[in-house]
């Protein structure tokens, strides 16, 4: 009876989740008017789609794929070849289809490659998607006709005639198109997780030997999904090429690729928003990150050191887990904690990042001044007084920092102990 | 019925390199019928096991499963034609609920495939099984729990759970109690007689109570032969089963 109650309450629950996401959506562009944050959300949900794409073989299948952005990459090609095509009058789709061009173009080669990766699991998988991605890569340098060479292919979106005033010209309606190729995808995804396949996956990603003896062949299994990965992540390589109206070989390349693994990762591969929340992020870093500093890829890899060595679950992981403890009424417990590791680690990262933004200018533009401005405080790298306060920071920081995490730690077990104590009584 | 073999083995042979395993084991087991494989430790008896469930090729040799041959075919194929099997160690899925392990173990046997057009929650079938063998292996309570969180007594009811859940008539168990307590196995050997009702059955066992309340028939399997094949008392009074078992405890192997 409880079970049916509960039940029904997930369901309408989800309905709401849904709906207030489809709103947000909706309503994004009317409260982030400016042309940063349009663009931003453009490439967010563009971001969302190819990272939730990803977590099909990472999260649900157990597949660390090394080469995700040839079939994002692949399907960015096709479509602004197809965009081109239309330009041309070869043939004509509306431009709002397009993206469905760079899907099927994942796809395909998701097909062709997939059937020789899937073979294997594990470390060789690995491997296999990662000679994949330097094949094609390297091929995207050989074939400059397809690929463009240095420059790239451009477009143009606004081809044909206004549909309904819709053109495409104007970054909101491309946002728009965004927004909806997003939701869809999104419910597509998640609807993908509630089926046979995608709960066999789930069984792949445990215990391939054993899914092998109640009768499914587990390199059927893991092929069908890359199948379907590459499908969406070709589609948001399309919506890419639509955004962009240029498409470089960096998109079918090895950087990219690793962006898919760690944003992802950050986000929460154990839960199916987590890659949600690691698009956002990845957006967040390229462009918010990258225009605050010039050492953001030193940053990233910090941040990324961090979660794997103390969130594994990511960030996804982290709200589920505070959320439950919310609920139980026990967060009071653990705020202090918190405080003070944020105080700590706020500390750590002030006397960091002045001694890495220190000795990017030392690299980059010594020639130009000794001095640089860093968060509104002018530094001085020939001041050997600015070089010990930033090593003191960080040295201070690290010590409060790792008393703090200790002290929370024993907060933190008591917490899960009688948490897991409540949970067991019926 | 009794003239109909559900399993036959000819002449099977395996060989690890130059260690010869498996040294021409010739087997008919009938539908319907429960054997225990018996034999000291390195006998071969996992690796006979592993031959017939497709784990392992064969070196040579012909296995047939209601009279088609299945040596050297993958363990889906074999299962696919109606033979499952359990482990010595637990094999389950440990981050899946009690529900979902079950559940994933029908989807095939159901024809439910790889697809995904269709909702498991809609799945009348998959979910009305799952949920009977959840209520046969006495795990309805745990529903919700995951795998990994059950105790090794519940571990071990969902191994089988899920090697008989798929409705395979031909079931191999790898030592189903092993390392059980003396009255958890005595409730298991309960559970395992209900649950495979009607169905061909071979386990591997090494405590003598359960085999002689459990088998129809005995196989004694030592260095990769077997030496004697029939009713239980007929073993008990064979002179090259005593003769294999007097050297050595049948217990503790070689």
């Amino acid at each position: 009876m409880s079970d049916l109650v509960s039940k029904s309450s997930v369901v309408s629950s989800d309905q709401w989740v849904w709906g207030l996401f489809a709103m947000l959506l909706v309503l994004a562009p009317w409260v982030f008017t400016s042309n940063l944050s349009m663009t931003m959300m453009s490439q967010m949900g563009i971001a969302i789609i190819a990272c939730l794409s990803y977590n099909i073989l990472l999260g649900q299948g157990g597949m660390l794929s090394f080469g995700h952005a040839v079939y994002s990459g692949m399907g960015s090609y096709f479509t602004i070849h197809a965009l081109n095509m239309v330009g041309q009058g070869s043939f004509y789709l509306p431009v709002s289809v397009l993206p469905l061009v760079g899907g099927l173009a994942g796809m395909g080669f998701a097909v062709l490659l997939g059937f020789v990766t899937t073979r294997k699991s594990g470390t060789t998988f690995s491997m296999i998607t990662l000679g994949m991605a330097e094949l094609v890569f390297a091929m995207s340098l050989m074939f400059s006709e397809f690929f463009g060479g240095e420059a790239g292919v451009s477009g143009n979106r606004v081809v044909g005639e206004a549909v309904m005033g819709i053109n495409f010209g104007p970054q909101r309606q491309v946002y728009y198109l965004i927004a909806l190729y997003t939701f869809v995808s999104m419910v597509l995804l998640y609807a993908l997780t509630q089926t046979p396949l995608g709960r066999i996956l789930n069984a792949v990603r445990d215990n391939p030997e054993r899914v092998e003896f109640i009768g499914y062949n587990t390199q059927q299994v893991r092929y069908r999904a890359f199948i379907i990965a590459g499908f969406f992540a070709g589609i948001a390589g399309g919506l890419g090429a639509l955004n962009f109206e240029i498409v470089t070989a960096e998109v079918v390349g090895p950087a990219r690729s690793g962006a898919y693994l760690l944003f992802t990762f950050l986000g929460g591969a154990t839960f199916f928003f987590g890659p949600v929340l690691g698009g956002i992020l990845m957006v967040l870093a390229f462009v918010l990150l990258s225009e605050l500093t010039k050492a953001w890829l030193l940053y990233l890899g910090f941040v990324f050191l961090f979660m794997v060595v103390y969130a594994p679950g990511g960030f996804a992981a982290l709200i589920m887990v505070n959320l439950r403890i919310f609920k139980a009424g026990a967060f009071g417990r653990l705020f202090n904690g918190y405080v003070g590791l944020l105080l700590s680690g706020l500390l750590m990262l002030a006397g960091a990042s002045a001694l890495i933004e220190m000795v990017y200018h030392l690299q980059l533009n010594a020639a130009m001044s000794s001095q640089l401005v860093f968060a509104g405080i002018t530094l001085d790298t020939h001041a050997a007084s600015h070089w010990w306060f930033a090593g003191s920071l960080l040295l201070a920081g690290l010590g409060l920092f790792e008393w703090q995490r200790k002290r929370f730690m024993g907060v933190w077990d008591q917490v899960q102990a009688d948490l897991a104590g409540a949970g067991s009584k019926p | 019925m009794s003239q109909s073999p559900s399993l036959v083995l000819r002449n099977l042979h395996k060989q690890f390199g130059k260690t010869q395993i498996i040294r021409g084991v010739d087997l008919s087991v009938q539908a319907g019928e429960r054997v225990a494989i018996i034999g000291p430790n390195g006998a071969g008896k996992s690796t006979l096991f592993n031959l017939i469930s497709g784990r392992f090729a064969p070196t040579s040799g012909e296995i047939h499963l209601h009279g088609q041959r299945i040596d050297g075919l993958k363990p889906f194929e074999i299962n696919r034609q109606g033979l499952s099997r359990s482990f010595q160690i637990t094999n389950i899925f440990p981050k899946l609920s009690v529900f979902e392990n079950l559940r994933c173990s029908v989807l095939w046997s159901l024809g439910h495939r790889y697809s995904f057009w269709s909702f498991l929650s809609r799945l009348k079938d998959a979910n009305e099984l799952a949920q009977l063998w959840m209520e046969r292996i006495q795990l309805a309570n745990k529903r919700n729990v995951l795998a990994m969180n059950l105790t090794y007594a519940e571990q071990r009811a969902l191994e089988i759970g899920i090697t008989m859940a798929g409705g395979a008539d031909v079931v191999l168990l790898d030592e189903p109690t092993a390392g059980m307590s003396k009255s958890e196995t005595e409730r298991f050997i309960a559970l395992i007689k209900t649950v495979t009702q009607g169905k061909t059955l071979l386990a591997v066992e090494h405590d003598m109570g359960v085999v002689f309340g459990l088998a129809d028939k005995i196989a004694v399997l030592v260095y990769g032969e077997v030496i004697a094949f029939d009713t239980p008392d007929n073993v008990r009074a064979n002179a090259r089963v005593q003769e294999a078992y007097l050297g050595s405890s049948p217990d503790q192997g070689h």
